[in-house]
């Protein structure tokens, strides 16, 4: 049924498979970007699971101590992790400017401004497990705030050891203009990071304090 | 194993190809295929992971057929009983379903959309390994959870492990730690490979394929896989807070601390409900395949299967809580549910109307994959009946959690799912392997696999509205249920003798099989103009298109389809 004229196209490519006048083709989207898209969605939804955990049991505790007891405003920190987000962006665009040392600048000081965003996750946490008393076993709260927190402080890490490893490849002078669109992958992650902070922050310590 | 040797063989006299005179070692062969990035080889070993675990599975089923078969017996113990449903339900979905629809993707989408692999190959051997550790992690429980904590055994806790039953004060020893990592693993594996898939359609179909001349099973495994990413990842974040309590001790479904255990049965269901369109919608997509070949015309109604399959998507998504209905919840709650599940049968039955659209007026060829095909159509409209029945909360009240139910979600997954995966083994064999399979066995499997469907299934439905409830390892006689127990459990013998068949077919069909050519059935997708086994390569030239059945205009080039589209 055909079969020799089938074998003779995916043999040679010859026959009428082949490019055609009329049809167009299009420039693909970028798989790395399609990728990364599409792990952001799936840990959307496990932050949202989180999200909607912490809400559903704010205000259920049977003992303290309460979030409006305990939790402070993480300013500094935040206006870390946010800025981390511009600086990977001018990071982005002096690699795009063919601009490598400026990239590395940018690019430090990200790490920097997310490392420092951990130590004040650190430092939060001592505070609470010490001078509060509250840890993960205490109350719901505790459950879902150590949780909750814990999983973003996670993915700041995770996101953390693939920067560094990106510095240790600029570093080694390794990391080109052409590199752009692969870092540019990276830089989408980063972002996602600091977005879902803002989503935490807001449910932590605004709505639910 | 057998068949994995014989294929590896195969493939890897395929890739050595005739330059190299030395004829590769049982070793070589093993070692190509532990450290593929090929699509066609994870895809197939996917399946033949799913095959292996579908034997398992059924064993169980078996198990607990015969446990049910008369009353007051006493060949399974209660414990081990609980252990058997547990197994059985875990395996069938997370060991089973999942592998095989992923199999068939892996395998078929770079084929159908005209690539040569998909888009991060490592990735997607990763993704395997992944999945087959989670699966002997779950399995390594039988020997590895007691000795551990002296307590335990395989995981007991029914397939959807409902809190606060998993929690450390009921559920002791490791068994339900190995049921969660196992499938968490499992599902990170899913999730690896769905990203990929997405990846693969949406940035590496061939020049002409625009998204409305790509072919159906392409679409439909676009959008299956975008609900694994939105609905496997809640079920990932469930069982991070149960980890948490089992570990660290957390409260979030310990209700002695306030927890709740209706919140882990909305996280499981968020999950659970869109996982059976998961697994169904490939089911959807062999059908919208294989049922137009078989009937000599294009599929009817294209561009509204698509609608159609997404609109199933995201209504399956805002219908989780008709498992629930007997939980309680308000009269809003309930009428919200039932009135969304009831939705999802409207696309659905739009579909099964397309299908027979297809079919209408075609010149109809009765091969195996074409019967297996109209038994799903039956079988599933017959699912979606019950199902719509199941829908209305007060019927719900009335038969939740009795065998009513079994029947139904056993003619979904059995009576659909895996009559598709059986056809879609039997379209696909020649492609993967070069050879057909009989046809002769084949029809001596879809017979006996049918009754045995029917016998077991269609009995079932009675002892559940006579009021037997699922999960109880015996009943006393003289309620009314001994007879339709046998029946269901003669039904089991058919199916098994039929898969044996199907074991018997692969492996015969191997090594003597009629040899296929590249297009054995006269199709019209790319798949079929690539030679069989496909080359590690796919195709020596990338193809270019421009209708969606591209082999149709290959060969009538008189009467192209891009002229009607």
């Amino acid at each position: 049924m055909n079969a020799t004229a089938i074998t003779t196209y995916s043999e040679s490519g010859s026959g009428a498979l082949t490019p055609a006048a009329g049809v167009e083709v299009g420039a693909p989207p970028s798989r790395g970007v399609v990728g990364m898209t599409c792990l952001i969605i799936a840990e959307s939804a496990i932050f949202l699971i989180f999200v909607v955990a912490y809400l559903f049991y704010l205000g259920k505790d049977r003992t303290g101590p309460t979030p409006r007891q305990v939790l402070e405003l993480p300013i500094v920190n935040s206006i870390c992790l946010l800025s981390s987000s511009a600086a990977i962006t001018f990071a982005l665009s002096s690699l795009r400017d063919s601009d490598v040392r400026r990239f590395s600048f940018w690019w430090s000081a990200t790490i920097a401004l997310g490392a420092y965003f951990l130590l004040g996750t650190g430092r939060e946490w001592r505070h609470l497990i010490y001078d509060k008393g509250l840890t993960i076993q205490t109350n719901l709260f505790g459950s879902t705030f150590y949780s909750l927190v814990g999983l973003h402080a996670s993915h700041v890490v995770i996101g953390l050891l693939a920067l560094c490893f990106v510095m240790a490849f600029a570093i080694g002078g390794w990391v080109k203009p052409k590199h752009a669109a692969r870092v540019h992958v990276l830089a989408l992650y980063w972002h996602f990071v600091d977005v879902v902070w803002v989503v935490v922050f807001t449910v932590v310590y605004i709505i639910g304090r | 194993m057998n068949d994995a040797l014989t294929t590896g063989e195969i493939g890897s006299a395929m890739t050595s190809g005739s330059a190299t005179a030395a004829q590769p070692t049982v070793f070589d062969s093993i070692q190509s295929w532990l450290v593929t990035v090929d699509h066609k080889k994870l895809g197939l070993m996917y399946i033949m992971y799913g095959l292996v675990f579908l034997l398992v599975g059924g064993m169980e089923a078996t198990l607990i057929r015969i446990q049910l078969a008369v009353p007051d017996n006493h060949f399974l113990s209660p414990q081990v009983f609980n252990q058997m449903f547990t197994m059985h339900g875990t395996t069938m979905v997370f060991l089973v379903g999942m592998p095989i629809i992923f199999g068939f993707a892996n395998y078929l989408v770079p084929l159908i959309i005209g690539a040569r692999d998909l888009a991060f190959p490592r990735l997607n051997a990763f993704g395997l390994w992944l999945s087959v550790f989670g699966g002997l992690l779950l399995y390594f429980s039988f020997v590895g959870a007691p000795g551990m904590a002296g307590a335990g055994g395989a995981p007991d806790v029914g397939w959807f492990a409902y809190a606060p039953l998993t929690g450390k004060a009921f559920s002791k020893g490791h068994s339900t730690d190995y049921w969660i990592l196992g499938t968490m693993i499992g599902g990170f594996g899913s999730i690896a490979a769905a990203a990929n898939i997405i990846t693969t359609i949406l940035c590496m179909r061939c020049p002409g394929m625009t998204l409305r001349k790509m072919p159906l099973l392409a679409w439909l495994n676009l959008v299956m896989c975008g609900m694994v990413l939105l609905c496997v990842s809640p079920l990932t974040a469930a069982q991070i807070m149960l980890l948490l309590d089992r570990f660290v001790g957390s409260h979030f479904f310990d209700t002695q601390a306030g927890g709740s255990a209706a919140l882990w049965m909305h996280f499981f269901w968020i999950f659970g409900h869109p996982e059976v369109y998961i697994l169904i919608i490939p089911a959807f997509a062999f059908a919208s395949e294989i049922i137009p070949v078989f009937s000599r015309k294009a599929i009817f109604g294209y561009p509204v299967m698509v609608g159609a399959t997404v609109a199933i998507a995201f209504v399956s998504m805002s219908v989780w809580a008709h498992h629930m209905f007997t939980v309680g919840m308000t009269s809003t709650g309930n009428t919200f549910f039932v009135v969304s599940t009831m939705m999802v049968g409207i696309p659905t039955g739009i579909k099964i109307f397309n299908w027979l659209g297809t079919m209408w007026g075609g010149k109809l060829r009765f091969a195996t994959p074409m019967i297996f095909s109209i038994a799903f159509l039956f079988q599933f409209l017959i699912a979606g009946l019950t199902g719509i029945m199941l829908a209305c909360a007060p019927w719900d009240w009335q038969l939740n959690d009795s065998y009513f139910l079994v029947a139904h979600f056993h003619y979904t997954l059995a009576g659909a799912l895996v009559f598709m995966i059986f056809a879609a083994i039997y379209y696909w064999f020649p492609k993967a392997t070069g050879r057909l399979l009989s046809e002769r066995l084949g029809k001596w499997h879809f017979w006996l696999f049918a009754i045995g469907f029917h016998v077991t299934f269609d009995t079932m439905h009675i002892p559940g509205i006579l009021g037997m409830p699922r999960r109880v390892y015996t009943y006393q006689a003289g309620r009314g249920w001994d007879l339709l127990n046998l029946i269901c459990t003669i039904g089991v013998a058919f199916q098994a003798i039929a898969t044996l068949i199907l074991v018997v077919n692969i492996i015969w069909s191997l090594r003597k099989g009629r040899p296929a050519g590249n297009d054995p059935w006269d199709a019209w997708t790319l798949e079929w103009a690539a030679t069989s086994p496909p080359r590690e390569y796919n195709f020596a030239e990338i193809p270019t298109v421009r209708s969606r059945r591209p082999l149709w205009d290959l060969k009538h080039p008189g009467d192209p389809d891009w002229k009607y589209e």
